[in-house]
């Protein structure tokens, strides 16, 4: 057996943070911060709380390197899709062309 | 590897295709990422869409957004997380060999799953009475909410914001049925898979040596729980400030 089992402990300690996260997200929704802060803040709090799920409940820090190199392909497809569309909607008008 | 030969590693599961069993774990956790991934993809296009829209039409976002039950979305988010909890502590009791709590475990997994989908069912049968549903997907009801004027402050109609239209506000509820049914669909599938897991736990089928489809229905189980993640503060949260971005 060379499988790593997660102790109870780290199990339970994530759970705590996942409730804490979801509780600040809430909370933060209530507080009218200035421009887009709102949403700088809430997407922290969810990056942060779907971070700590992958590492540890679905023990990827403990996972091998291809584990790893799979995780981080589903990123970086993602990035793709949204900076070649956003590259198109947000830069359209920036440019006058006679239609 | 031929019967005559004894193999330290044999177990009754092991494939033959595999030379033991951590190898067969490993290919097994390791296809379930790859399909995870297609299925991030998968998610990704509905989240795009939601962005985009959600940047040109701030203040439709945010009046529809208003309308949705914080308090319900916020029950459930906990309940998924909590659910999340007890897959986990599920594949731990089978890493160690515990079979009781397994079961235990399992069938706390599959009624927190079972109470996320009541409550959703709850919130989609509100939206129904308020005629929320978007376009003419039910027949007979089609998408026309009532819209409240100044000063009222009745929950069941929309308040729409200056510059929002009840087209727009209706683009917001394709976009959340999309994203939410989606979800559910994938809540219902788990719970399915739940069920199947619990009949072969009660069976004896996992131990310390193999265990399997318990981490890998695991690790679907909490992929679901990362959308959730996702989906609670954008379409429940967010729409209370966007007038201003």
């Amino acid at each position: 057996m060379s499988e790593h089992i997660v102790p109870v402990r780290v199990y339970v300690t994530i759970f705590l943070v996942l409730l804490v996260g979801t509780a600040l997200t809430v909370a933060a929704a209530f507080v009218d911060f200035p421009g887009p802060l709102n949403t700088i803040v809430a997407m922290t709090i969810a990056v942060t709380k779907a971070t700590f799920v992958v590492l540890y409940f679905m023990h990827v820090r403990y996972s091998s390197r291809l584990v790893w190199v799979i995780v981080a392909s589903a990123l970086f497809w993602m990035a793709i899709l949204f900076a070649l569309t956003f590259s198109d909607y947000l830069t359209r008008g920036w440019l006058s062309v006679g239609y | 590897m031929d019967a005559t030969t004894p193999d330290i590693h044999g177990h009754r599961a092991l494939q033959h295709h595999f030379e033991n069993m951590e190898q067969q774990r490993e290919a097994g956790t390791l296809g379930m990422w790859v399909f995870l991934v297609t299925e991030l993809m998968f998610f990704g296009g509905m989240f795009l869409a939601y962005t985009l829209y959600r940047a040109k039409y701030p203040a439709a976002f945010a009046s529809a957004s208003n309308h949705l039950d914080i308090t319900l979305g916020a029950l459930n988010t906990a309940v998924l997380i909590l659910s999340s909890f007890t897959m986990a502590m599920a594949v731990y009791f089978t890493q160690v060999g515990k079979q009781r709590f397994q079961v235990i475990c399992l069938l706390l997994t599959l009624l927190l799953g079972l109470t996320f989908l009541g409550v959703k069912a709850k919130e989609y049968h509100d939206k129904y009475n308020d005629a929320l549903i978007p376009g003419q997907l039910i027949p007979g009801r089609s998408f026309g909410p009532e819209v409240a004027h100044e000063g009222d402050h009745d929950p069941h109609k929309v308040h729409l914001i200056e510059g929002a239209t009840l087209r727009q506000v209706e683009l917001f509820y394709w976009i959340y049925f999309a994203m939410t049914g989606m979800h559910a669909l994938h809540m219902i599938i788990g719970a399915g898979l739940l069920t199947f897991l619990l009949i072969f736990s009660l069976k004896g089928r996992f131990d310390p040596e193999y265990h399997s489809p318990v981490e890998v229905i695991g690790l679907y189980w909490h992929f679901v729980d990362i959308i959730w993640i996702f989906l609670f503060p954008l379409l429940y949260l967010l729409g209370r400030h966007l007038e201003h971005g």
